[in-house]
């Protein structure tokens, strides 16, 4: 996120921050802090599985969900990662068409999965399932909600540096941001590998 | 500071004001979390302190019952969430970075945003009382009584959103704090050569870590029902109200590890200077401390035995936590044997730290009773259960806490707090904290029920409970005296040296008050207790007093005003939430601007040059 914070290091005159362990500070909260998102999502689909069946009344998942278009965005948001490495890689060799390249077709993807989420919200809405409809809507609002707000936060920061590697300031010494990026875009992606089988089609295998 | 002032008169002059608003200084941060959680500290004693007058004798009518239920729920997640929490902060950020021997946290703009979130969402919370509308349901908001049903005001609207803004809080320093320790150590400090503090703090920001994201979940779908009419935690809806206590206490029970383990860090730091001895048992400590925390997150269903989870449940979690004991049982012998055959120095750190361990036996013991399903049935929600957590909470955390504030005046203000009147305010706290807390024991098993604004005649309650309320003013007289020496000390001069206690660690090799980069040389360590190690190296008692140095060249981080204008916006985007309650959540201008206010700072935080201002350029 922080471009400018390794301008210190190209920085001739300041000598490299000691670290204890070979990896970087950012990297190292990075990871830390996904540690602490893994509980985060663990409660939502808690709730969810908890929840899906005591509805009272008024649709329930298979009233709703569509597989088809789901897979779709799930193999879009499984093609993103890939493309996320294909940019890092670009970026650390300093090839700039290679990471303009991936990385515009990542943040497409972004747009796209957010874009297949806010229709399927819509197109629910409309056959009748509310937000507050009853306890299996609550807890599958709720819990894809806060996935796509995750995606739309890690579309926006591509997106960002997106800017920053068209103006050419992703230089190799640089990748690191772009990385941090990937990182979070890739656990982005590992929780909706969950959700895809455990709340959509192991509601249907019933 | 004053040479390189004069040199760039014209970029660092700022007045003391944006100074203190756009520090990154750990040091300046930790001394804002001690003030701000301290005065919160004392809104909280304040609040208990009207409860037991009314409470002193039966039929009180000093507050209403309404009133009573908001003192209560505020007094308790004031004292956990704005009291015990940031004071631990204050000794964290003040201190990890020293004991390691670094020149501040990994990241001290992150860590400035804490700050301000926390300070923010403390007056959040305590707003609510402008409205006569502070929260109401109790600390753990059990639902029903948090719905809007039966909550219908903005009690726990305030509640639920407060303790969300705080969380974010305590996320962001979890983050920061870990990786500060496990990647900003002194070369050649290795891991099991760290202090005990700096161990407790790491475990504690695990805790931290996987705790609170389960409450912040919680405290959505909470938030959600009272906005939208979700159904949760209602159980007309078919909501189950028992999901809302596991997921509160599946954080809860952490939660109070995240209160004591500090403590525990600090009397660890504090009984090896004051005996004269290393620390007994070093590692036993550290694995003590981390099997606590693991356990901690396999019990927290023994807040839960009055609800008939059944005898499997029961049995897991009652073993559970008679486990925990063991290793909290090694922590209290390692003390003992630390103190054992040393040569004592009874000064106030030293007293309140031999204080800490009588109190938490205490309060440890009757925490086994508890473990035993049947009989916690008849002590759970009496005075009992008051009783017990009052020990572990001030007799072992505040205690702790104090001890760790006499021992670390001098280096954080460069001033020695008078020993006379630390002893007056030991006393004090001890026999004040003993006639108050003591007699809950007994009626809460003569059948007192926790959270009642008053009690008939003729139950036996009366003379314990005027003898409580007596012990709490007892109690609060000692804090006077606390204040007292506060401000008596600091009307003297700045004149501790800086290493007044014979230290063990690296915070005493450099001078009281610390300079703004901690130290001229990054430390190199060989062993654990680094500071008497570099002494016996040298064959001196004392190190000579640091010399004041330029400075020049070391690069520091520069002040930032985007932590404090992200947490407004932050603010503002809850604010938002309150202000047009219920229906329109979360799209109302509030919000909108706050959020976008939020998004604008994170960007030009982002591309902010850390180094653009640093003084010692």
């Amino acid at each position: 996120m922080t471009s400018a914070v390794l301008d210190h290091d190209a920085h001739p005159a300041h000598e490299a921050h000691h670290t204890s362990l070979p990896i970087d500070n950012r990297k190292l909260a990075m990871w830390t802090f996904i540690g602490s998102e893994c509980l985060f999502f663990a409660t939502l689909i808690t709730t969810f599985l908890i929840y899906r069946d005591s509805s009272v009344g008024g649709p329930g998942p298979k009233d709703m969900f569509e597989v088809p278009l789901v897979t779709f965005g799930t193999a879009i948001l499984l093609f993103s990662s890939f493309f996320v490495v294909m940019a890092l890689d670009g970026a650390k060799r300093g090839d700039r068409k290679k990471l303009i390249l991936w990385l515009s077709l990542t943040v497409l993807c972004g747009i796209f999965f957010v874009a297949m989420q806010v229709y399927e919200f819509q197109h629910f809405y409309h056959k009748g399932l509310g937000y507050s409809t009853n306890l299996f809507s609550a807890s599958f609002y709720t819990l894809t909600g806060f996935h796509g707000t995750h995606v739309a936060i890690g579309t926006l920061w591509l997106a960002t540096l997106l800017k920053d590697a068209i103006k050419g300031r992703i230089t190799p010494a640089k990748a690191l941001n772009l990385e941090l990026s990937a990182l979070y875009w890739h656990f982005v992606d590992v929780v909706w590998i969950i959700i895809f089988p455990v709340v959509y089609l192991m509601s249907l295998g019933r | 500071m004053a040479t390189t002032a004069l040199e760039h008169a014209p970029v660092y002059h700022r007045s003391a004001v944006v100074e203190w608003l756009t520090t990154v200084d750990h040091k300046k941060i930790g001394i804002m979390y001690g003030a701000s959680a301290f005065i919160f500290f004392l809104i909280g004693g304040i609040e208990a302190l009207i409860m037991r007058a009314q409470l002193a004798t039966p039929n009180g009518t000093l507050v209403s019952a309404e009133m009573y239920n908001q003192l209560f729920t505020m007094h308790g997640t004031t004292m956990i969430f704005l009291a015990v929490m940031p004071l631990s902060a204050m000794f964290f950020n003040f201190f990890v970075p020293l004991l390691i021997g670094a020149r501040d946290v990994a990241f001290p703009r992150l860590n400035a945003m804490s700050l301000w979130v926390f300070m923010l969402g403390g007056l959040f919370l305590n707003a609510s009382f402008l409205f006569a509308a502070a929260p109401n349901g109790g600390w753990f908001g059990y639902a029903p009584l948090s719905s809007r049903q039966y909550a219908p005001g903005m009690n726990m609207d305030f509640w639920a959103i407060g303790l969300q803004i705080l969380g974010i809080a305590s996320i962001a320093a979890g983050v920061n704090f870990f990786t500060t320790i496990i990647n900003m150590r002194a070369r050649g400090m290795t891991l099991m050569r760290m202090p005990i503090f700096v161990w407790m703090t790491l475990i504690t920001q695990v805790l931290v870590l996987l705790s609170f994201p389960v409450i912040t979940i919680a405290l959505v779908m909470l938030t959600a029902d009272r906005t939208f009419g979700s159904g949760f935690f209602v159980t007309a809806a078919g909501g189950d109200p028992m999901l809302w206590q596991h997921l509160f206490w599946v954080f809860g029970h952490p939660e109070v590890y995240i209160l004591i383990l500090p403590a525990f860090g600090i009397v660890s730091e504090v009984l090896p200077v004051f005996s004269r001895k290393p620390l007994f048992g070093y590692s036993a400590m550290v694995f003590s401390g981390a099997f606590i925390a693991f356990l901690g997150f396999g019990v927290w269903s023994h807040h839960m035995f009055a609800t008939g989870m059944g005898p499997l449940a029961d049995s897991f979690f009652s073993l559970a936590t008679m486990l925990i004991a063991v290793p909290t049982g090694v922590k209290i012998f390692n003390w003992i044997g630390t103190v054992w055959g040393g040569s004592v120095n009874l000064k106030s750190p030293m007293l309140f730290a031999l204080g800490f361990i009588a109190m938490f036996i205490i309060g440890g013991l009757s925490g086994v009773m508890h473990a035993v399903a049947p009989a916690d049935l008849q002590q759970t929600d009496t005075y009992f259960v008051v009783a017990h957590f009052h020990y572990v909470l001030f007799g072992g955390s505040i205690f702790a806490l104090t001890a760790g504030a006499y021992y670390w005046w001098p280096k954080m203000f460069g001033r020695m707090l008078d020993d006379r009147l630390g002893k007056w305010h030991f006393w004090l706290s001890m026999i004040g904290f003993n006639v108050t807390f003591m007699p809950m024991h007994w009626v809460g098993l003569l059948g007192m029920p926790r959270r009642v604004y008053t009690y008939p005649e003729g139950l036996g309650f009366e003379l314990f409970n005027m003898v409580q309320t007596i012990g709490a003013f007892i109690l609060a007289l000692s804090i006077l005296v606390f204040i007292w020496n506060v401000i008596r000390t600091w009307r003297g001069p700045a004149d501790a040296p800086a290493d007044p206690w014979g230290g063990a660690t690296l915070e005493w090799a450099i001078s009281s008050p610390p300079q703004e980069f901690n130290f001229a040389e990054e430390p190199v360590v060989t062993e654990k207790d680094a500071l008497w190690a570099m002494k016996d190296a040298a064959g001196v008692e004392r190190l000579p007093e640091p010399v004041h140095v330029s400075g020049k060249g070391i690069h520091m981080p520069g002040p930032s005003w985007w932590p404090v204008i992200v947490a407004v916006g932050l603010l503002t985007f809850f604010v938002g939430l309150m202000v047009h309650r219920p229906w329109a959540f979360p799209f109302t201008p509030v919000s909108i601007a706050g959020f976008a206010l939020m998004v604008f700072g994170i960007f030009k935080w982002a591309y902010e040059p850390v180094d653009a201002h640093a003084p010692q350029h």
